[in-house]
C-alpha cells in the first residue's frame, strides 16, 4: 500500500515535522513513476523517508504544464503582478523559516542556525531582490535612419529547466527561480535526489502565494533518469545547472545533441585561492580565511581551498589560522553551539578521506585534523595541509570537504600566477592593506569574484559566476536577468502606401 | 497635549478620524496658523488643519538633516525597501479610508479615488521599493586609474505638490525620493491636505525613522517659498502652475542653487485623423479633457479634427459630453465632480466668458451645474482661432476647444503653436501616421489612440514651458541622485 504525499518525520528533540514527498506538477502534488528514492540523514546515516522520483513521462508532463502555462497564462500576467507574487512567496518563506531550517538540517546536515540565518534568510532576500526587477526589464529604442523605427524587446525565453545540487538545497534553486520568474519564464526544477525535501515545501508555498498552475514544477530524481530527460526535452528552451564540472559537461553535450538547441548556464566547481600578503591584518585574515574554506563544511563551489601565504608571515598566519580552525565545533546540526555538521553522504565522505590519504602520500603535511569524527554520521575533522605545492592533486582537484591546502609565495606576481594556475576560475581573494596590491590582484586574477580582505561574502545585487572550468553565466544581480531573456529586435519600415 | 484629530463623516456616513497636524520628526505638531479645508461638492468646511510658516519649515528641514546624517544615509537599501513595502501594505489596508478622504477633500468621484488614485499611488510606492537596491554606478576603463561612479543621494529634498491628484502626486515624489535614500519635506496643497497627512501617519506606523519623512500643509508664498529658499535643502521638486514654477526656480537661484525639477502646465493637443476609429476617438478625447474634471496638467484641452470628419465628430462629441455623469462625488456612478475650489470655479467661468467675448461658440455647456458646490457643465467651444486666450492659456477645467485641420503639416504647426509641451494624443488606425506624428510632436508624452494613460514604469514630464525633469520610471531616480566620480591612482607616480 503506497504512502500519501505528506509524511510526518520526527526530529531529534522529539518534535515532528511534515514533508511532501510527491512530485509537484501544475500546482498539484502527484505520484511519480520513477524509482522511489530514500533520502538519508547524514548525522545518523538513517533513512528519513522515501520520495517519489520522475521518469521520462513525468518529466514530459511537467514540461508540457510549464509550456502551456507560459503560452496561455504566464506571459500575459503584468510584470508588476509577477513582482507582487514573488514578494508574496518571499513573505511565505519567511513565515515558514523554522520549518525550512529543520528540514535542511535533517536532509543536508547543516546546522539549524546556519540553515535559518543564512540559507533561508538569503533565499527570502533573493526573491525580494528579483521581485523588484519584474517591472523594470527595459528594451531600448535605437535610432537608425529616419524612415525606420527600431527597438528591442527583452522577452522571457519560455520553459527553463533548472538542475540543482545538494549543498544549498533550497538556496541554489532560489538563485534560479527568482530571476527566471521575474523575467517571466516558467520552470521545471530537478532538485537533488540527495536532498529533495526543502524545495518541495517551497513548491507548496508557490501554490499558496497564488502563482498560476504550471509556473513552477518540481521533479525530484536521479541525474541519469530525470535530469537526462529534462535537459533533452524539446520544449525546454534553457538549462540552468549548478553542480560538478563533470555533469556540467554532460549537460552541455546532451543539449548540443538534442533536437532543440538550448541556452545553457553552468555554475560548476572551483579551487579558489586565498592570497595572504605580508602586510595583511593577520588575525582578520585568519578569521576570514577560515570561514572562506570551512563554511558549509567545505561543500561550497567557491570555497577558498588553496591558501597562499607570503613567506615572511607564513608561520604567524598559520598559527592564527589553526587557532581559528580549532574553534570550529563539529557535531549534531540540531545542537546549539555547533559550527560544522556531517558531510552530505557516504560517497562524499569516503572521497574526502581518500583525498586526505592522497595528500599525505603526495608529501603534504597534516597540521590539523585528518580523521573522521566519532563512529556514526559522516563527520570529518576540519583538516589543514601545509607544505603544499601547486602541482599536487590535492591542490588541483576539488575535494568538496573541510580540507584546506596551504602553500607559500614570495612576490605578489608569483601569488597571482599560482592562483591562476588552475583549471578552475570561480573565485579568489587577497588580504592586504595596500590599495595598489588590492587593485592589481583583483584586476589580474582569473576569477568570477574577487574578495578583498574578506571571503565568501554575498549580496543579492552583485553577480556571481566563474570562468574556465567553473562554468559561464551569472547568478544574482541585474546580470542574472540576461540569462533568462531573449533579445528581439523590431524594425518598422515606414513606407508610403 | 493637543492631538489634532478631528472626527467627522461623509454625507453617506463613512466615519473619519482626520489628523490635522503638521508631521515633523514623526510627531504631529501645531503650525503657525490654521487653514480651513472645504468640501467642494457643498462649499462647506470639513475641518481646519495646522499650516506651516518659515519656522515650521526650518524645524522640518532640521529634522530631515539630522535624520539623513544621523544614520539614514548609511542605512542598507534593503531597510528602505522593507519600509516602503510596508507603507504600501498599510496603504492597501486603509485603501477605502484613503479613497473617502481624497473624495471628500478634492471632490473627485469616489469610483475614481477607489479605482484610479489609490491603487496607482500604491503601485508607485511598490515600484520604487523595488529600486532601492538597484542603483548602480559604472566602472569606466581609464589608463592609470581605476575610475568609477557612485550615484549618491542628495540628502535633504523638498517636494511641493498640487491639489489635483493629492495622493498620487505625493506618491510620485515619495517613491523615487525615498528609494534613493534621501530625507524629505513635503509641502502639500493648502486646498487638499488631508490624504497626505494620513500617509504621514502610515509612514510612522510602517517604521520610518523620525525625520526621514516630514509632511507639512502650508501656503505657497509662506511654507513653499521657505522650503524653496532653504539652504540646507539640496533639491526641490515642484508640480503645479507654470507661474509658480518660475517662482520656485528663482528662489532656488537666489538661495543655494538647489537642483530643481518642474512639472508644470499644459495645453495638450488631441489630434483626430480621418482614419481614426471614430467612436473610440470620441471616447478617448472626451476622457482626455473631462477626466478629473479637466484638472489634469496633461489634459487634451485642444482637439484638432481632420476636416473630412469634423462635422460628424463634433456632433457625436457634443452628445457624449452632454451625457457625462456630473454629480455628487460620493455617488459611485459619478464621473465628474465639482472643481476643487471657489477660486478655480471663478477662474474657469471667467475663461468661458472670455471665450465668448473672443468670438468662439459655446457648442455645449458653458454654465454652472446645479446651485450648490463648484460644478461646471462639460463645455465645448467651436469656431476657435489659434490666438484666442482659450486656445493658448491653461484653463484647468472641463472646457475643450475643437478646431479643424487640413493635413499633417497643418496640424503639426497648430499643435506646436503653444508655449507648452507636456503631452499630446494621436487618433489614427494608420501605423505610419502613428509613428511619424509621435516622432514629430514636441511633447513629453505622446499617446496613440488613448489619453491620460499613465503607469509608474514609464516616465512623464514636459518639453518647453511644461517643465523639465521626468517623474516615474527609472528616469525619475536621477532627479534625486548626484553622480560622484572616484579615480584611484593605480601606479602613476609623479
Amino acid at each position: 500500500m503506497s504512502l500519501p504525499d505528506i509524511q510526518t518525520l520526527t526530529l531529534p528533540n522529539g518534535k515532528t515535522i511534515d514533508t511532501h514527498t510527491f512530485l509537484f506538477i501544475n500546482n498539484e502534488f502527484v505520484a511519480g513513476h520513477g524509482p522511489m528514492i530514500d533520502t538519508v540523514n547524514p548525522t545518523t546515516e538513517e533513512v528519513i523517508c522515501s520520495v517519489h522520483s520522475a521518469d521520462e513521462s513525468d518529466v514530459d508532463a511537467a514540461v508540457q504544464a510549464a509550456a502551456t502555462c507560459f503560452e496561455t497564462t504566464w506571459r500575459k500576467v503584468a510584470p508588476a503582478q509577477r513582482g507582487r507574487l514573488i514578494n508574496k512567496l518571499a513573505d511565505l518563506i519567511e513565515r515558514d523559516i523554522e520549518h525550512f531550517a529543520h528540514l535542511e538540517a535533517l536532509d543536508n546536515g547543516k546546522t539549524v542556525a546556519v540553515a535559518r540565518d543564512i540559507d533561508i534568510t538569503d533565499s527570502v532576500a533573493c526573491f525580494r531582490y528579483f521581485a523588484g526587477w519584474a517591472d523594470k526589464i527595459h528594451g531600448k529604442t535605437v535610432d537608425t535612419t529616419f524612415d525606420k523605427m527600431c527597438y528591442t524587446r527583452h522577452e522571457p525565453i519560455g520553459v527553463v529547466a533548472a538542475v540543482t545540487p545538494w549543498n544549498y538545497s533550497v538556496q541554489m534553486p532560489v538563485w534560479k527561480l527568482a530571476p527566471a520568474l521575474a523575467a517571466g519564464n516558467t520552470i521545471v526544477l530537478k532538485s537533488s535526489e540527495v536532498t529533495p525535501l526543502g524545495i518541495l515545501h517551497l513548491a507548496a508555498l508557490v501554490k499558496e502565494a497564488g502563482f498560476p498552475p504550471g509556473v513552477l514544477n518540481v521533479v525530484t530524481g536521479y541525474g541519469h533518469i530525470t535530469g537526462n530527460a529534462l535537459t533533452k526535452h524539446p520544449l525546454v528552451a534553457k538549462v540552468a545547472f549548478t553542480g560538478s564540472t563533470a555533469t556540467g559537461r554532460r549537460i552541455m553535450e546532451s543539449s548540443a545533441a538534442s533536437s532543440t538547441l538550448k541556452k545553457i548556464q553552468l555554475e560548476l566547481g572551483g579551487k579558489s585561492a586565498q592570497i595572504v600578503c605580508a602586510d595583511a591584518d593577520l588575525p582578520h585574515a585568519a578569521a576570514q580565511a577560515c570561514q572562506g574554506i570551512f563554511n558549509n563544511h567545505g561543500q561550497s563551489c567557491n570555497a577558498g581551498t588553496r591558501i597562499f601565504v607570503q613567506e615572511a608571515v607564513h608561520d604567524d598566519f598559520l598559527a592564527l589560522f589553526l587557532e581559528e580552525t580549532k574553534k570550529l565545533k563539529v557535531g549534531d546540526p540540531f545542537e546549539d553551539g555547533i559550527h560544522q555538521g556531517p558531510q552530505i553522504n557516504k560517497v562524499q565522505f569516503e572521497k574526502i578521506l581518500g583525498y586526505i590519504d592522497l595528500g599525505v602520500k603526495e608529501g603534504a603535511t597534516i597540521a590539523l585534523g585528518g580523521k573522521r569524527v566519532g563512529t556514526k554520521g559522516y563527520f570529518v575533522e576540519p583538516t589543514v595541509f601545509v607544505n603544499c605545492t601547486n602541482n599536487m592533486r590535492i591542490m588541483r582537484e576539488e575535494i568538496f570537504g573541510p580540507v584546506v591546502c596551504i602553500g607559500k609565495f614570495s612576490t605578489v606576481d608569483e601569488a597571482i600566477a599560482l592562483a591562476n594556475d588552475s583549471e578552475y576560475g570561480l573565485a579568489g581573494g587577497v588580504y592586504t592593506k595596500d590599495v595598489n596590491v588590492a587593485i592589481k590582484v583583483s584586476n589580474e586574477m582569473h576569477a568570477g569574484t574577487v574578495w578583498v580582505n574578506c571571503f565568501d561574502v554575498f549580496d543579492q545585487s552583485t553577480p556571481f559566476g566563474g570562468v574556465k572550468n567553473s562554468g559561464f553565466g551569472k547568478e544574482l544581480g541585474k546580470y542574472a536577468l540576461l540569462e533568462y531573456l531573449n533579445v528581439k529586435t523590431v524594425k518598422f519600415q515606414l513606407m508610403d502606401i | 497635549m493637543a492631538n489634532f484629530v478631528v472626527q467627522t463623516s461623509t454625507k453617506k456616513g463613512y466615519k473619519l478620524d482626520l489628523q490635522t497636524g503638521l508631521f515633523i520628526n514623526n510627531e504631529f505638531v501645531a503650525g503657525a496658523e490654521t487653514i480651513d479645508v472645504v468640501n467642494p461638492a457643498y462649499g462647506e468646511t470639513i475641518c481646519a488643519v495646522q499650516a506651516a510658516d518659515k519656522e515650521q519649515v526650518d524645524q522640518a528641514v532640521d529634522a530631515a538633516h539630522k535624520a539623513f546624517y544621523g544614520g539614514w544615509k548609511e542605512a542598507a537599501p534593503q531597510t528602505r525597501q522593507k519600509l516602503m513595502l510596508k507603507l504600501a501594505d498599510l496603504m492597501e489596508r486603509d485603501a477605502e479610508e484613503l479613497a473617502q478622504i481624497e473624495t471628500l477633500d478634492n471632490g473627485k468621484g469616489i469610483s475614481m479615488s477607489r479605482n484610479v488614485d489609490v491603487p496607482a499611488s500604491i503601485s508607485t510606492i511598490r515600484y520604487y521599493a523595488g529600486y532601492c537596491d538597484k542603483i548602480h554606478g559604472k566602472v569606466i576603463d581609464t589608463p592609470g586609474s581605476l575610475s568609477y561612479t557612485r550615484h549618491e543621494a542628495i540628502g535633504v529634498v523638498g517636494c511641493i505638490i498640487p491639489w489635483n491628484f493629492p495622493l498620487l502626486m505625493l506618491a510620485w515624489k515619495l517613491g523615487p525620493a525615498l528609494c534613493t535614500g534621501n530625507a524629505i519635506i513635503v509641502k502639500s496643497s493648502e486646498l487638499t491636505p488631508l490624504s497626505a497627512i494620513k500617509i504621514a501617519a502610515l509612514a510612522k506606523e510602517a517604521g520610518f525613522p523620525p525625520g526621514v519623512l516630514n509632511i507639512i500643509t502650508g501656503y505657497g508664498p509662506k511654507a513653499g517659498d521657505a522650503l524653496a529658499r532653504h539652504t540646507k535643502v539640496g533639491k526641490i521638486a515642484f508640480t503645479g502652475s507654470t507661474l509658480t514654477g518660475r517662482h520656485i526656480m528663482k528662489a532656488a537661484a537666489e538661495s543655494n542653487l538647489k537642483k530643481v525639477t518642474l512639472e508644470l502646465g499644459g495645453k495638450s493637443p488631441s489630434i483626430v485623423f480621418e482614419d481614426a476609429d471614430l467612436d473610440q476617438a470620441i471616447k478617448w478625447t472626451h476622457h482626455g479633457i473631462y477626466f478629473n474634471h479637466g484638472q489634469c496638467c496633461c489634459a487634451g484641452s485642444r482637439i484638432y479634427v481632420q476636416e473630412s470628419i469634423y462635422d460628424k465628430f463634433i456632433a457625436k462629441f457634443k452628445e457624449y459630453a452632454e451625457n457625462t455623469r456630473v454629480g455628487d462625488p460620493e455617488d459611485e456612478t459619478t464621473f465628474q465632480g465639482p472643481q476643487v475650489s471657489q477660486t478655480q470655479y471663478d477662474r474657469i467661468m471667467s475663461y468661458i466668458e472670455t471665450g465668448k467675448a473672443e468670438g468662439a461658440t459655446v457648442f455645449t455647456g458653458g454654465e454652472r451645474q446645479g446651485d450648490k458646490g463648484y460644478f461646471i457643465q462639460p463645455t465645448v467651444f467651436t469656431d476657435v482661432k489659434q490666438d484666442m486666450k482659450i486656445m493658448q492659456e491653461e484653463i484647468f477645467g472641463p472646457v475643450v476647444a475643437i478646431a479643424k485641420f487640413k493635413n499633417l503639416d497643418d496640424v503639426i504647426e497648430k499643435a506646436h503653436d503653444t508655449t507648452y509641451g507636456l503631452a499630446a494624443s494621436i487618433h489614427t488606425t494608420n501605423v505610419k501616421t502613428a509613428i511619424q506624428v509621435s516622432n514629430k510632436l514636441e511633447a513629453g508624452t505622446v499617446w496613440v489612440n488613448q489619453h491620460n494613460v499613465l503607469h509608474p514604469e514609464t516616465p512623464f514630464g514636459g518639453f518647453r514651458q511644461s517643465g523639465f525633469g521626468r517623474e516615474n520610471g527609472e528616469y525619475a531616480l536621477e532627479n534625486y541622485l548626484q553622480v560622484k566620480c572616484v579615480k584611484i591612482n593605480i601606479g602613476a607616480d609623479l
